[in-house]
């Protein structure tokens, strides 16, 4: 018989696929059915974030990070806030800092319940993403209620946050909380013992502790390895130091404790809720500094002092001293960090943006190689990741 | 006994089984769903929607061209051209949002002295040409003419917290 030569083959995963999670563009060599070299392609939602924000004031940059992980974004717009607060040298009052914490709480859980919908949806599992949608709108209201926007919410800015809370809203979520819990064990009926499920999550992709640290993992896919480094324990940033809560970790890091350690965070995530709305002080919402946080309207409109500040603000924005800083927070998908540096002027000169999805997608390759095809689903939907951040 | 009970409990598809009983109990519970274009979800004061031109209670347009708001508008959605009118108050002669570039931040009406540039409660202004989100002035203040209750009231429960 005459010896024939097998060629691999190589399938385009994405950028239409419905499991790519947006616009992820995967060239998968494939021998038969197994994976044999996973090579992601980004670039396909660049918009130049970091560069547009050379040319914005300080205070425009802010709608830019809800755009990153817009699945999350008021964590995107804290690691912003915390960046130029350090540069300011400023602290906010304890409320703003309280009001920041329990939403970027709501962010966490915004975030992992469409992770694990829609991980369940890839994995075959329908109702989660369902069920999950509904809190998801409820989440959703909340943001409303306190900015105007559902999603891109432009809320935390440097020095606070926009505005206080008005009435009613933290016992709505207060309520909301007490009911979530139940939810979880819902979510975890349908998935946690489903054969189906651990068919197709257990000893997938497995990462141990030392490749997370060569690949640079952080976040929930760090935790499944059984590190426990959380920035919010750390390295706390506003009351987080005040707050009482665990770290998850897994045991053997797939993608099934993945999905373990993102219900769990849920749960913790709820803890932090609880006690930032028994502790949350009375007080201002942000700085009282008008070189920095506008004036209210009823000053601007009575004071002159007030309105010229209000003119210099939205105009020329505030001037930053001169510096350099690497601030990160604990973003819902892993360590969300933005390196800000400041020449003194009221704009960034450099505003380098750490998406934590970059990293994990980076991995896909040593993860996926050896895998099934389908297992590559798997994969993306454990790490979890937004292309909004990986491109910027 | 343990591995009895796993045995039995993986024969009998138990975890199957209950996660089926869930969602069947799930069928029974009041749906959560609405029927959007006759129902619609509450809104808030502070929601960002379409943009409006507001007027004075007498007729006369509140915004003074200060172009606050175009300096302000991250996206630069917003062009301004003003001059001094017979009168000689000083009033837009332009005031263009190009309501695709917009990105809802809201940092107009912030910015706004006069409380004139809001974003109301309308989200429903899909149009079936690109032409027509290039809102101009006329556009905007028949915004204002038409939702004036609802952005008068809206900001009455929301001075407060501004």
């Amino acid at each position: 018989m005459a010896e024939t030569e097998i060629k691999n083959f190589n399938i385009n995963f994405g950028p239409q696929h419905p499991a790519a999670h947006g616009v992820l563009r995967m060239v998968l060599e494939m021998d038969g059915e197994i994976v044999d070299r996973a090579d992601p392609h980004v670039g396909l939602l660049h918009r130049g974030t970091e560069k547009l924000i050379e040319y914005k004031t300080y205070l425009q940059a802010v709608p830019y990070f809800d755009r990153l992980d817009y699945v999350a974004p008021q964590n995107q717009e804290h690691a912003f806030a915390l960046a130029v607060e350090k540069l300011l040298n400023i602290e906010v009052p304890p409320r703003g800092q309280y009001i920041r914490v329990l939403y970027a709480e709501i962010g966490r859980i915004l975030n992992h319940i469409l992770n694990i919908g829609s991980y369940a949806m890839d994995v075959g599992a329908m109702t989660p993403m369902l069920w999950s949608f509904e809190h998801r709108e409820i989440l959703m209201e909340f943001c409303e209620r306190v900015c105007g926007a559902r999603l891109h919410m432009a809320y935390f800015r440097p020095g606070g946050v926009a505005f206080d809370m008005p009435p009613g809203l933290a016992e709505d979520i207060g309520k909301w909380a007490d009911t979530f819990p139940a939810f979880i064990d819902d979510l975890e009926t349908l998935l946690t013992e489903n054969r189906i499920f651990k068919q197709r999550t257990v000893d997938i992709a497995v990462v141990t502790a030392e490749q997370c640290y060569d690949w640079g993992f952080t976040g929930p896919n760090l935790r499944a390895s059984g590190i426990a480094w959380d920035l919010r324990k750390a390295q706390p940033y506003d009351v987080y130091d005040k707050m009482d809560f665990d770290i998850p970790t897994g045991k053997f890091g797939d993608c099934y404790d993945r999905y373990l350690v993102r219900m769990y965070e849920m749960r913790e995530s709820i803890k932090i809720i609880h006690q930032c709305l028994e502790q949350m002080p009375a007080g201002a919402c942000k700085v009282d500094d008008q070189k920095v946080s506008p004036p209210s309207r009823g000053d601007m409109k009575k004071s002159m002092e007030s309105l010229i500040h209000h003119f210099k603000l939205y105009t020329e924005g505030y001037h930053v001293p001169a510096g350099e800083t690497y601030t990160a927070v604990e973003a819902p998908k892993g360590e969300f960090a933005v390196f800000l540096v400041s020449d003194g002027t009221n704009k960034p000169y450099r505003c380098k943006i750490r998406a934590p999805g970059f990293a994990h997608l980076a991995a896909m390759e040593m993860m996926s190689k050896g895998h099934m095809l389908a297992d590559v689903v798997a994969v993306i939907g454990s790490i979890d990741i937004v292309f909004g951040e990986i491109d910027r | 006994m343990s591995f009895i009970r796993r045995s039995v409990g993986s024969v009998f598809l138990k975890e199957l089984v209950i996660g089926m009983s869930l969602t069947l109990r799930y069928l029974f519970r009041p749906k959560v769903t609405i029927n959007y274009p006759y129902e619609k979800g509450p809104l808030s004061p502070r929601f960002r929607g379409e943009h409006a031109l507001r007027r004075y209670p007498n007729g006369e347009e509140r915004c003074i061209a200060c172009k606050l708001c175009e300096a302000i508008c991250p996206a630069q959605a917003i062009t301004i051209e003003a001059e001094p009118r017979e009168d000689g108050s000083r009033r837009t002669t332009r005031y263009d949002i190009d309501m695709v570039k917009c990105i809802y931040c809201g940092f107009c009406q912030e910015a706004c002295p006069v409380d004139a540039i809001v974003e109301g409660p309308n989200f429903e202004f899909a149009t079936e040409s690109r032409e027509e989100l290039m809102y101009d002035k006329d556009k905007l203040l028949s915004n204002g003419d038409r939702w004036e209750t609802e952005l008068g009231q809206r900001i009455a429960a929301d001075t407060p917290y501004r």
